[in-house]
């Protein structure tokens, strides 16, 4: 039984991981279906930025508003170190960059192809580094405060963050108010073979990065101190009389969803293609939100499932209530530009309305189809 | 016998509310001894500052005969101090630990109000309680290095709930418990952090005569099985006097009486404050 279900737990994540790669290859941007890739690698973005937030909000009960800050840390981060000196010039155009290394060009420089792929981590790792080295210096003070003034303190320094990246004397490593471009992306995560067949692996990378962060917060959440978390959540006075060291537990859990709030943001340059501290507002704290108490606060595939939804409503679906049709119905006067935000609000307000706890509640997706199988079966058992 | 709990001229004040005075009391090792009292007397009060909910105003508390817990009036307090003993421990340096570090010494308690982590089962109940034992950091909880731990820690929650007779309703949650045995798992919950001192605030609460006996059994199997000392507040007089070796009696705060069960029974004063209205 438990081979069996540690073999499955492997076995459906590759499967999805080559599907994604065959996607990669067979889907040309001029495709209709190409949204599905646009779909894929933003969704995998927030899923990854839901579930960080997840771990903090809905495990550790600790409601923070930063996200957004964190992930322009982690954004700036990833993208400063992986620009090739070639394009640096022109990227800093107004200053004089200060920051003169790209790991993956140093790196396959030095080892080749395996030399890019490690200094494309390096750099994914060191913009989590970066988020949760603030989310500690946060912590030290905020995290001694009651719950709400938490939110407050960060949804501060999300927007504190915000103004320094874009101010005109940091220019030498942020660029000041103006993007940053050019970095390795999405666009260049790809191999062309000797007879020009190209392999591209725009798709494949941030899904891949969302699948291995994803799973290391599931083992985090199931280990002895994802029980530490629930517990702070549950009743922080009994945990700490259990010895459970609350400013620690609490610090470890934000330090923890920064790391990935930063990584997510590292993902959101890779497939944005620009890094640009003015489109991390709290808005895009409010739409990760958003996503997790769709999919459920406390339950991870939940926050999967929103972000999913979220980006493939905003994304794809609905896009035609604003350009003119809409399942096939013309109406260029009432689906125009704008029609589709609204529409996206009141698909939120039902689902909200209808799904209280959210689509999966505190459940997992494992135990929503034991549940179904288990009903199946004994519906079958008593018409026989 | 060895001391180990002591509480030496323990005053708590809540603005200018002396909820306990000049609490002076001694837990020796093996020891079941009782705290009681009218409502309102200041038992839980004493719990809190032993166990680090609230900094005592004045005073000290030492654990196995060292000094853990230590304060005297300061800021504030200091002018507003109703307490008695006010210049003992002014030359002294504060100690305040948190809760987790006084459990980390050797005591666990339970709660009056009970506080079960109600989203989590029986099981991962007494199971999160075993945290702070854990060797494990981050990483390696991550990465299963700590399995090897992860395993026996299992099997000593499935030990201790077998001990405590809840093994049947170990994958429960928590709150669809009966109130009598979500009072056992607050106690199975304490024993996994194998604590020397066991702090019980009305464990009986609630329960039925019977329900009772079999706790008052229970609690002196801790005792003789496990070598536990206990320290106990309780309402219930048959479970006091059945078990308790001495008894400390709070009446606002005050302590009045102390001594055997049947020195206590026989206590005028104790009859006026307490028994004579408790007797329901
Ligand atoms: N945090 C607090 N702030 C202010 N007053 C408090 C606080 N905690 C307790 N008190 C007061 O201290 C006094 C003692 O309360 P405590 O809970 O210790 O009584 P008790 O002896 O446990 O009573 P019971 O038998 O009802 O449990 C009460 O008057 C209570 O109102
Ligand atoms: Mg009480």
């Amino acid at each position: 039984m438990k081979t069996k279900k540690n073999l499955t737990s492997l076995i459906l994540p590759v499967a999805f991981l080559i599907l994604v790669f065959l996607l990669d290859q067979l889907i040309k941007p001029t495709d209709s279906m190409s949204m599905l890739l646009t779909v894929l690698q933003k969704g995998s973005v927030y899923a990854l930025a839901a579930v960080s937030m997840n771990l903090l909000n809905g495990f550790t009960g600790l409601f923070s508003l930063g996200h957004a800050g964190f992930m322009l840390i982690g954004a700036y981060t990833y993208a400063i170190f992986t620009i090739p000196s070639q394009a640096r010039d022109s990227v800093y155009q107004y200053f004089d960059a200060l920051i003169r290394v790209s790991f993956p060009e140093v790196l396959s420089g030095a080892l080749g192809g395996f030399g890019y792929v490690l200094g494309i981590a390096l750099a994914v790792i060191l913009a989590g580094a970066i988020a949760a080295v603030f989310a500690w210096l946060i912590g030290l003070p905020v995290l001694k405060l009651k719950s709400d003034y938490l939110a407050i303190a960060t949804l501060g320094f999300a927007e504190i963050v915000r103004a320094i990246f874009q101010w005109q004397k940091l220019g030498p490593v942020t660029n000041g108010s103006n993007l940053l471009k050019s970095f390795e992306r999405t666009s260049t995560f790809r191999i062309t073979l000797g007879n020009g067949t190209v392999i591209s692996f725009a798709t494949f990378v941030p899904v891949l990065i969302a699948v291995i962060c994803i799973s290391l917060i599931v083992r985090l959440v199931n280990s002895t101190y994802g029980r530490a978390f629930k517990a702070v959540r549950d009743d922080e006075i009994a945990a700490e009389a259990m010895g459970i060291n609350l400013a620690r537990t609490k610090q470890l859990s934000f330090c923890t969803s920064c790391f990935f709030a930063g990584v997510a943001g590292a993902m959101m340059a890779m497939v944005l293609s620009i890094a640009q501290a003015s489109n991390f507002k709290v808005a895009m704290t409010y739409e990760i939100l958003l996503m997790v108490v769709l999919g459920g606060i406390g339950s991870i595939s939940g926050s999967i499932i929103g972000a999913m939804l979220f980006i493939s409503a905003s994304e794809w679906w609905l896009r035609g209530l604003d350009s003119g049709s809409f399942l096939g119905i013309n109406a260029p006067g009432i689906f125009r530009n704008g029609f589709r935000l609204v529409v996206f609000s009141l698909i939120i307000m039902v689902v909200v309305l209808f799904f209280r706890k959210g689509i999966m509640g505190d459940r997992e997706l494992p135990e929503v189809i034991q549940g179904w199988r288990q009903k199946r079966q004994s519906r079958k058992r008593r018409a026989e | 016998m060895a001391s180990v709990l002591e509480l030496k001229n323990i005053t708590m004040q809540f603005g200018g509310v002396v909820a306990v005075d000049d609490l002076n009391m001694v837990v020796n090792e093996g020891e079941i001894v009782a705290l009681i009292g009218p409502n309102g007397a200041g038992k839980t009060t004493a719990f809190n500052v032993i166990t680090g909910v609230y900094e005592p105003t004045n005073g000290e508390i030492s654990f196995c005969g060292k000094p853990v817990v230590r304060n005297h009036p300061q800021g504030k307090m200091k002018a507003g101090y109703k307490g008695s003993c006010a210049e003992y421990y002014t030359g002294k340096p504060v100690i305040s630990p948190t809760p987790d570090q006084l459990t980390g010494l050797g005591m666990a308690r339970t709660f009056q109000n009970i506080r079960l982590w109600k989203t989590q089962t029986v099981f991962n109940n007494v199971l999160t309680a075993m945290h702070s034992k854990s060797s494990a950091n981050m990483f390696s909880a991550i990465f299963r290095l700590n399995a090897e731990e992860e395993k026996r820690q299992r099997e000593r929650t499935a030990e201790i709930l077998e001990y405590v007779g809840l093994s049947d309703v170990a994958n429960e949650l928590s709150t669809s418990l009966p109130y009598g045995k979500q009072r056992r798992l607050e106690i199975a919950r304490a024993l996994a952090l194998e604590p020397k001192l066991l702090l019980l605030d009305e464990p009986a609460a609630g329960m039925n005569p019977q329900e009772t006996a079999e706790l008052t059994a229970f609690i002196e199997k801790l005792r003789t099985d496990l070598h536990k000392t206990v320290l106990l507040i309780e309402h219930h007089m048959d479970l006091v006097m059945d078990i308790s070796d001495r008894i400390y009696v709070l009446d606002f705060g005050k302590t009045i009486a102390e001594g055997t069960p049947s020195e206590i029974q026989a206590n005028k004063r104790v009859i006026d404050a307490y028994l004579g209205v408790a007797e329901e």
